[in-house]
């Protein structure tokens, strides 16, 4: 993410003349996840006006089946308690153990995606044949996209937290914090996603 | 400062003046041919004032203080630092926030007498085996002892031609035919793309659109011919997509709805 | 948290090239990005222009006779398109933002420069996709609001370039908005307070705010639409059970926003421009700040306007109406607002002014037509037709485009040191003036008449103001005739401007022009009244 590290040219644009500013990076990637959220937002807005306005036809397929995205939603919760884990290990300068707890977290990204690949493969609906069909998968398909973005980012901190060379330490903790905020921003809206679409 | 004071009520009246003068005997509407048509040109007229007296006053302050306040050739230095004055802010807060109010308020009230607030309810004869959901449009007829009288008829638009079908005469024609002074309620939907209904004349319009039928009701009130046009883009020919309606004598038009009627239906 | 000071990176400078080279490379300063957007979307200005003389010629004849029908679809797209999403967005916002913003907030660059360079590079490509997909297999011609099932089944390749195109453009719109909010949020200068910034760094935190939460939905419904295009899904597509109007709600959502996105900048720029020329304060400098805020939480909710003729019912239509008209409370305090700053001023006649008293007069004409489509019973008459053309012209083009040639003229001397010359741009703006009423005044009455829009053949009865307008059509292009000579000539052998040739009191003044590369020499200056003419300490000036 080009957000992450472009801000760099403004260390080096201020050092001359010793102008310091508080970190904004963080600020800038809350901005940019508000206007993610909005796109969600703008499906959520989609699903819900087609389930009030355009009833599906006799015989479409409504109820879901709900143990695995429980189970979902429980691995995604329980990921978010060990990025945190994982955050507070490197403050202590405890690398191995933060390296650990992202690795699981990545883990459990992973066991989600399987989870929910598995899933399509046993829904008794496709992409294209109703249009609450389309709807779940273009909703859960954006989501999954997002987490498995996410899985990605984490892994490569975890890779980058080593400690032997690694760019990550209790002094640069931003790439860290930055993929931790995003990961819950995904947890968040899951939850959302697990309510308005299973549970309603 | 009284002189000044004079200068610019004067200015003021004036500028009313012409606006009502203009608003009054300028006319940039066609005919007006349904019951919808007069109301429509009455609101037309009270925004055409308002805003006439807006865009004149505004202009003559730009103008005014462009030749007034520029600077001579040999002036330097600054205009007074004026930086604001609450009252005079607060003034022309409230003012448009009435203005405004009072328009929403009248054109509710202009909406509500074109019919636009009614339930959108198509007053067919065989309600109950038409229970589509009607979607949107324009409605005059929740009043059921009205409707008994209606002409309903139903429309189908495509690429790119409008099909008017007649249930009463089972007959389908590409030619609207009314009857002059009776209320037309019509069910329209689409077949493909989305098109709308627009008859100038009549200050009405709706958009056709497929899989949500949508309703429309007038009244015309002056014999003719007029076009109906499509007015939301609807392929390479929207352009050429029109058909005639032709508001005429309730005798011609049973003359005319008889010689089309197919005779084995019963109603 | 702080950031440390980091001497290792402070020298890779010598890599970027130098000279008119460094507009051609992928370089971090703000005010080269800042002309790479105004150069490029003036290129593709003069591109839409073409397309908009070939709609007009077209329209001089009732008959479909210029060319053939739908290609002249593929025209009014392409026309639209390139207009709003790489003339308009990219430099009112990007252009003029990321030049000023900094100076503004007395910083040495954006927040993100690295992110402000991709930013501005994905416009390039994008527009030669879009302009390229006519040579392809014809482009996207279902309008630029690509209203499905049109856009469902005219050709496919076309529609998908152009929500590929489209896509594109719109995160670079939302990185260039989150650039902006960083920036004047948390770059300011220490000591200069949010209430001490020139006008148009509010006019541009709003407008960033309307492109964070609006263009994010635009693009989830291009999706949407891509996969009824390309994956048989049924979103939008009546035949499998989809529903038209949401989109269209979806697509308001982000595109009623879009023209605020496209006017605000506007505003900020002209009440930059008015008090220089005016030599006076800004009048009422916390009612403007109130009412664009205003005008962007209003700006949220009044989408439906758009659709009064469609499938919406009646209650939804009055709400609407009665919202969108309260839009017209805080845009009339800022117009209010700008006469009141003329007044008692000692106003010089010049180029920028010209350009700015006639945004103030088009502006003021289409807000009034704008109050009025806004009353449901009044649109339902002039909806789809060419009085809605006429009024949004006079919005985008009487009012923003004049305020980029206004702000062109203004701040020409501060990019390249020189002056340009002042009979040439009277004449620009007499010719733009006259051109533009000719050609969409009387719009208006062909509305109003039954002239419905994006039509290639119409009523023989309208020929004659259709003429009218072709003609006016026909000025416009001509202006940019003395526009472009007096750029070329003033680059070559202009007056000489030196550093500060309005007099002027806002940063970007203060500073050599040409600016250096970071902006200033030393500590950037703290302005704590950008707007202070005729106190006391400017006099001694």
């Amino acid at each position: 993410m080009t957000t992450l590290d472009s801000s760099k040219e403004i260390q080096k644009n201020n050092s001359e003349v010793n102008e310091t500013h508080e970190d904004f990076r963080m600020f800038g990637l809350i901005t940019f996840l508000i206007a993610d959220g909005m796109t969600f937002a703008g499906f959520f807005a989609a699903y819900l006006t087609y389930k009030a306005v355009n009833p599906l036809p006799d015989g479409a397929i409504y109820e879901l089946e709900l143990p695995i995205p429980t189970l979902n939603t429980i691995l995604l919760l329980v990921s978010s308690a060990t990025f945190h884990k994982a955050g507070k290990a490197l403050l202590k300068d405890k690398n191995s153990d933060s390296q650990k707890w992202l690795f699981f977290t990545a883990f459990l990204g992973i066991i989600f995606l399987i989870c929910q690949l598995f899933e399509y493969f046993h829904l008794p609906f496709g992409l294209t044949d109703n249009l609450f069909a389309s709807t779940f998968y273009a909703l859960t398909g954006f989501h999954g996209l997002h987490v498995t973005l996410g899985t990605l980012m984490i892994l490569i901190i975890a890779w980058q937290s080593r400690i032997n060379g690694g760019r990550i330490t209790s002094q640069n903790m931003f790439p860290l914090e930055a993929v931790e905020l995003y990961w819950h921003f995904v947890d968040g809206i899951w939850v959302i996603l697990f309510i308005i679409l299973y549970l309603l | 400062m009284l002189n000044k004071n004079i200068y610019l009520i004067l200015i003021i009246s004036l500028v009313f003046a012409i606006s009502f003068w203009i608003g009054f005997n300028v006319n940039l509407l066609p005919a007006e041919a349904s019951i919808n048509a007069p109301i429509y040109d009455e609101l037309f007229k009270i925004l055409f004032i308002i805003g006439l007296i807006i865009f004149i006053g505004m202009t003559i302050a730009v103008i005014y203080s462009l030749f007034n306040f520029r600077k001579k050739n040999d002036q330097i230095g600054d205009g007074i630092a004026l930086e604001g004055n609450l009252r005079l802010e607060i003034v022309w807060t409230i003012i448009p926030s009435i203005i405004v109010l009072l328009i929403g308020l009248y054109s509710y009230n202009i909406y509500d007498r074109m019919g636009g607030m009614k339930e959108l309810n198509h007053n067919h004869e065989m309600m109950s085996s038409n229970p589509d959901k009607i979607w949107a449009g324009i409605s005059q007829t929740s009043d059921n002892e009205i409707s008994k009288n209606n002409l309903s008829i139903e429309v189908s638009a495509m690429q790119f031609a409008f099909l008017f079908n007649y249930p009463k005469g089972n007959f389908i024609t590409g030619e609207l035919h009314v009857p002059v002074d009776k209320k037309v309620s019509m069910k329209m939907e689409s077949k493909d793309v989305i098109h709308a209904f627009w008859v100038p004349e009549f200050r009405i319009k709706q958009d056709i659109i497929p899989g949500q039928p949508t309703i429309l009701n007038f009244t015309p009130t002056k014999v003719g011919k007029y076009s109906i046009i499509c007015a939301e883009l609807c392929g390479p020919y929207h352009g050429g997509m029109r058909a005639s309606i032709i508001v005429e004598e309730e005798s011609d038009y049973n003359d005319w709805f008889n010689k089309n009627k197919k005779t084995e239906v019963n109603l | 948290m702080t950031i440390s000071i980091d001497p290792q990176k402070t020298n890779n400078d010598s890599l970027q090239p130098k000279g008119w080279l460094r507009y051609f490379s992928f370089s971090l300063d703000h005010k080269v990005i800042g002309i790479q957007y105004l150069v490029c979307g003036f290129l593709f200005y003069l591109i839409g222009g073409t397309l908009a003389s070939a709609i007009r010629i077209e329209l001089a004849s009732p008959m479909s006779d210029f060319m053939p029908r739908d290609v002249y679809n593929q025209v009014l797209t392409l026309h639209g398109t390139i207009m709003i999403f790489l003339w308009i967005v990219p430099v009112v916002n990007g252009a003029f933002g990321n030049y000023l913003i900094p100076f503004y907030v007395g910083a040495r660059d954006m927040a993100f420069p690295r992110l402000n360079a991709v930013a501005f590079w994905l416009i390039p490509p994008s527009g030669l996709m879009l302009v390229a997909s006519y040579f392809v297999e014809g482009a996207a011609q279902a309008g630029w609001t690509a209203y499905p099932p049109l856009s469902i089944t005219t050709p496919q390749s076309g529609q998908i370039i152009w929500i590929l195109s489209v896509l594109l453009l719109g995160g670079s719109s939302i990185f260039g908005g989150i650039n902006f909010i960083a920036t004047i949020i948390k770059l300011r200068r220490p000591g200069l307070k949010l209430m001490q910034l020139p006008m148009y760094c509010w006019a541009m935190l709003g407008t960033s705010l309307l492109v964070v939460l609006s263009t994010p939905v635009l693009a989830g419904t291009l999706i949407l639409l891509s996969f009824d295009i390309i994956a048989n899904t049924g979103f939008f597509n009546p035949v499998l059970g989809g529903n038209v109007v949401v989109y269209q709600h979806l697509f308001w959502f982000y595109s009623h926003p879009a023209v605020y996105i496209m006017v605000l900048p506007a505003f900020g720029l002209v009440s930059e421009i008015l008090p220089v020329h005016a030599r006076k304060p800004l009048f009422g400098y916390t009612t403007m700040v109130f009412s664009i805020m205003g005008i962007v939480v209003l700006g949220l909710v009044v989408w439906a306007h758009h659709m009064f003729t469609s499938g919406t019912p009646p209650w939804m239509r009055l709400f609407f109406t009665i919202a969108t008209a309260f839009i017209a409370v805080p845009t009339g305090i800022k117009f209010f607002n700008w006469v009141a700053t003329l007044w008692g001023g000692k106003i010089s006649i010049n180029s920028a002014m010209l350009f700015s008293c006639g945004f103030i007069i088009n502006f003021v004409f289409g807000g009034i037509t704008g109050v009025a489509l806004a009353q449901v019973p009044f649109d339902i008459h002039v909806h789809d037709t060419y009085f809605v053309v006429a009024h949004f012209h006079y919005i985008v083009y009487g009012g923003t485009v004049f305020i980029i040639f206004s702000s062109i003229y203004h701040w020409f001397p501060k990019v390249t040191g020189k002056m340009l010359n002042e009979k040439l741009g009277i004449l620009h703006f007499i010719i733009t003036f006259i051109g533009f009423n000719l050609c969409f005044a009387p719009q208006h009455w062909l509305g109003l008449n039954g002239m419905p829009r994006r039509v290639a053949e119409y009523d023989p009865q309208f020929q004659f103001v259709n003429q009218i307008s072709s003609l006016g059509a026909l000025l416009m292009a001509i202006s940019t005739i003395p526009f472009l000579i007096n750029v070329f000539l003033s680059l070559r052998n202009g007056k000489d401007a030196g550093d500060n040739p309005w007099n002027a009191l806002t940063p970007e003044w203060l500073t050599s022009s040409p600016p250096p590369v970071e902006n200033w020499e030393g500590e950037a200056p703290l302005v704590e009244e950008p707007y202070g003419y005729g106190k006391q300490f400017c006099e001694q000036k």
